[in-house]
């Protein structure tokens, strides 16, 4: 009975949220593999909404399900709906470039393109058109000071990014995607290949980011999600198990699963 | 011990190393023998007299020992002079076969001159009167040099109006010509444009002529001087200034005044036109045009396999098909140059050519214009020829750029073509550049299907030059490597031409070094760019 207590609390907590995303009965196939069975979740905007769950779990699929990513898989096939800000993004004809705009993404090991840390932030932008200098250069200080990294490479701007530390190459591209200004943006384990000190100051950022953007972090590190998120999702095995407010499901979790899996009696 | 050696894998090592030094001594070898006898060609040798007894008479000869050779006849040994010695249009032969045994006195005679000419090879002998200008020097060898300077001016000028000026004029009354007959062919030849031709072609003939008065008198000045010598056997030859090249007396020659000599030669050999059947003179044309058609080669092979490449890495739906296209594609490298060769003459020339004469040049017929072998024909057979090696080292590039990058590039929103225009070509460009090399490498060093699409023994003309279009590519042009098979195997003075073979090999791989090292400066360059690759 207590369940039902609980699924009212987080319903309830969802309906004073403006809702960004809403995904409904989500079902991924690799082949003839299911990767993804019926998700239905609802994240709020302008929050931090955390996918936690062991290894092969589903939750970066889910996770790029958001930006289409996996389109780029041959035999990857999506049913079910997506919406963002009232958009189904899975509907046929949809803008798939326009989506991504809307839609940013940072990735598990830092990308960073061969060219200049300038021309990384720059990137996005040149894409739409935009090559005016002055415009350029205003949005590059801009991403920059919103990635907290301005002060590092202000002096470097036209040397390679691949000279940068790893944590600062992570940092830049949350630079360059929040530079076209998403919507969204999604966070795939973005710490994981990272140093302590520099997750340290990624999770700090992502504090930072969540007052602009709606944030959605795949992590494998549960410490790490109790820090940063507002949201929690517990996956397992392609099912969404469970999903609530953080402080609910690190301390009051309903399922036995969740628990386990919090406990670390495995994954 | 030998089980503790076998297993650490010592042998394995050694055998590696081994065949490491085999390939550095080939290589090394190759080079240093034709660097040897290429190089040591344009060194003056010196000119000796030889007594020799044939059929119990005593003769003179004088010459060059060119070469020694020892061999055992009937269980004798035998050493055998080959001596060069000239004169061509005297004793019919340049070369000579002296028993060492039948040489009873050699000197050397500091007053031997060699005096290398316009027509009928060297001629070795002695000086004994220069004419210049009406009065006569005895024996006065700065008196030749003298006349030799002034000859070699006339010379130029001569050639200047030959190939510069007549060459345009005769080049504008093709046109003309070709004009005429095109509007004779489309029936709009009126009597205006008849007129107007007719007249275009008397200006054209009138400065012709005024040229041709201009080459007459410098022909006329260039036989104002002569210079007689005595040959070794008392016959005695008279030459005109115009007739000589270069004349020196190398038993007189300290070291420094041969090696200025050696250079000049070896700057004729790079700059100057072939004479004599391309057994004298330099090799510049072949030069030329080698690394022109190594370039249009490069400039048509480049897009066409990079743009092939990226269809089947980046577009095509991988399956049977495409894996078939790139097997075929792989077994195109192995296909006999030949065959390339033998297709191009019936598609590019034939076929293309043909083609293209009648379409747009029908006014040429019956000669025809592009529908022969020519340059273009000959870049393009090879552009095909290479075309395997860049579309396979480009999708080697291609599949070597990390998924994460082109994930990066279309999370932004960029979309496919995007993501390869701004990213994955420009990071796949070393790459690319690497089949360039390889393409180049094979392309400048291919002979045999040139032979059959456009490389002649001599070009008249280089395919570049002063007339519009300026690059004419329809033309022939000569090549490096038919040039070492042509004066090595198919000259009429096989001996004379043999260190020119090796010369001429040497400069081109040179060249192809000196290509390659430029493509691999660029890479380097790129490649530092894009070096991401290594993380």
């Amino acid at each position: 009975m207590t369940q039902v207590l609980e699924e009212k609390t987080i319903e309830q907590r969802l309906a004073e949220e403006k809702i960004s995303i809403e995904v409904e009965k989500l079902n991924l196939f690799y082949g003839d593999k299911q990767a993804l069975y019926d998700i239905d979740m609802k994240i709020p905007e302008k929050k931090v909404t955390a996918f936690i769950g062991p290894s092969g779990c589903g939750k970066s699929t889910l996770l790029r399900c958001f930006n289409r990513m996996n389109d780029l898989v041959d035999i990857a096939r999506t049913q079910g709906d997506i919406n963002i800000h009232g958009n189904n993004i899975n509907k046929p004809g949809i803008d798939v470039a326009e989506l991504r705009r809307n839609v940013g993404m940072v990735f598990q090991k830092p990308n960073p393109f061969p060219k200049s840390i300038y021309e990384n932030i720059a990137y996005g932008l040149r894409l739409q058109g935009i090559n005016k200098r002055r415009v350029l250069d205003e949005v590059v200080e801009w991403a920059l000071k919103g990635a907290a990294l301005w002060d590092e490479v202000k002096d470097r701007l036209h040397e390679n990014a691949l000279g940068m530390s790893g944590g600062q190459q992570q940092r830049l591209c949350i630079a360059r995607a929040i530079a076209v200004q998403p919507e969204v943006l999604l966070l795939d384990e973005p710490a994981s290949a990272l140093d302590p000190i520099s997750t340290l100051k990624i999770e700090e950022l992502i504090h930072e980011l969540k007052n602009d953007y709606t944030i959605v972090i795949v992590t494998h590190n549960m410490q790490q999600a109790a820090r940063v998120s507002d949201y929690t999702a517990f996956m397992y095995m392609g099912d969404m198990v469970e999903f609530d407010q953080t402080d609910t499901i690190f301390t009051n979790p309903s399922q036995k699963k969740t628990e386990d899996y919090i406990t670390g009696r495995y994954g | 011990m030998s089980k503790k050696f076998f297993n650490s894998g010592q042998h394995w090592v050694w055998l590696n190393a081994g065949a490491i030094s085999i390939s550095i001594i080939m290589v090394v070898g190759l080079l240093l023998l034709i660097a040897v006898r290429g190089l040591s060609h344009f060194w003056p040798a010196e000119v000796k007299t030889f007594e020799v007894v044939q059929e119990k008479e005593t003769v003179q000869v004088m010459g060059e020992i060119h070469n020694i050779e020892d061999d055992i006849q009937d269980g004798l040994e035998r050493k055998q002079y080959l001596l060069k010695m000239g004169n061509r249009d005297v004793y019919g032969l340049d070369f000579k076969w002296l028993d060492v045994k039948s040489i009873t006195d050699t000197t050397v005679n500091e007053d031997a001159i060699v005096v290398e000419r316009r027509e009928w090879g060297n001629l070795y002998g002695f000086l004994t009167s220069v004419t210049k200008d009406g009065t006569v020097y005895k024996e006065d060898p700065e008196a030749l040099q003298d006349i030799i300077e002034r000859a070699l001016e006339i010379h130029g000028e001569i050639r200047d109006i030959e190939t510069g000026d007549i060459g345009a004029i005769n080049y504008a009354m093709e046109q003309l010509r070709l004009d005429q007959r095109l509007l004779e062919l489309d029936d709009e030849l009126t009597e205006e444009a008849q007129a107007e031709l007719d007249k275009q072609r008397a200006e054209l003939q009138e400065e012709f002529l005024s040229y041709q008065e201009q080459l007459q008198e410098l022909y006329a000045d260039i036989k104002r001087d002569t210079a007689q010598f005595t040959l070794i056997g008392g016959e005695t030859i008279t030459l005109t200034a115009g007739n000589i090249v270069r004349a020196f007396q190398p038993n007189q020659m300290g070291f420094w005044a041969k090696l200025g000599h050696y250079f000049s030669k070896i700057g004729e050999f790079i700059f100057d036109e072939p004479r004599e059947a391309n057994t004298e003179g330099g090799v510049f044309p072949a030069i030329f045009g080698t690394v022109l058609m190594v370039l249009l080669m490069s400039i048509v092979v480049t897009p066409l396999g990079v743009v092939a490449a990226v269809y089947m890495r980046e577009y095509a739906k991988q399956g049977p098909l495409t894996r078939t296209i790139r097997i075929a594609v792989n077994n195109l490298a192995g296909v006999p140059s030949i065959v390339y060769g033998v297709f191009g003459l019936g598609f590019f020339v034939y076929f293309l050519g043909g083609s293209i004469d009648e379409l747009f040049y029908p006014e040429v017929s019956p000669s025809p214009m592009f529908g022969t072998p020519g340059l273009i024909w000959a870049s393009l057979t090879l552009a095909l020829l290479t075309l395997p090696v860049v579309i396979v080292s480009t999708e080697e590039g291609l599949a070597r750029i990390p998924k994460s990058i082109r994930e990066g590039s279309l999370a932004l929103g960029a979309t496919k073509f995007e993501t390869l225009r701004k990213t994955v070509l420009p990071m796949a460009s070393p790459a690319m550049m690497t089949g360039l090399i390889l393409a180049v490498a094979r392309a400048a060093g291919e002979v045999a299907p040139l032979m059959l699409v456009g490389v002649v023994k001599l070009a008249p003309t280089l395919p570049l030059d002063a007339n519009a279009p300026f690059l004419h590519l329809e033309r022939k042009f000569m090549h490096l490597g038919f040039h070492i098979y042509d004066v090595g195997f198919q000259s009429p003075n096989v001996e004379a031409a043999r260190p020119l073979v090796y010369a001429t090999a040497l400069l081109l791989v040179l060249i192809i070094i000196l290509l390659n090292i430029a493509a691999i400066k660029i890479r380097n360059n790129l490649r530092e760019k894009y070096k991401s690759l290594e993380q």
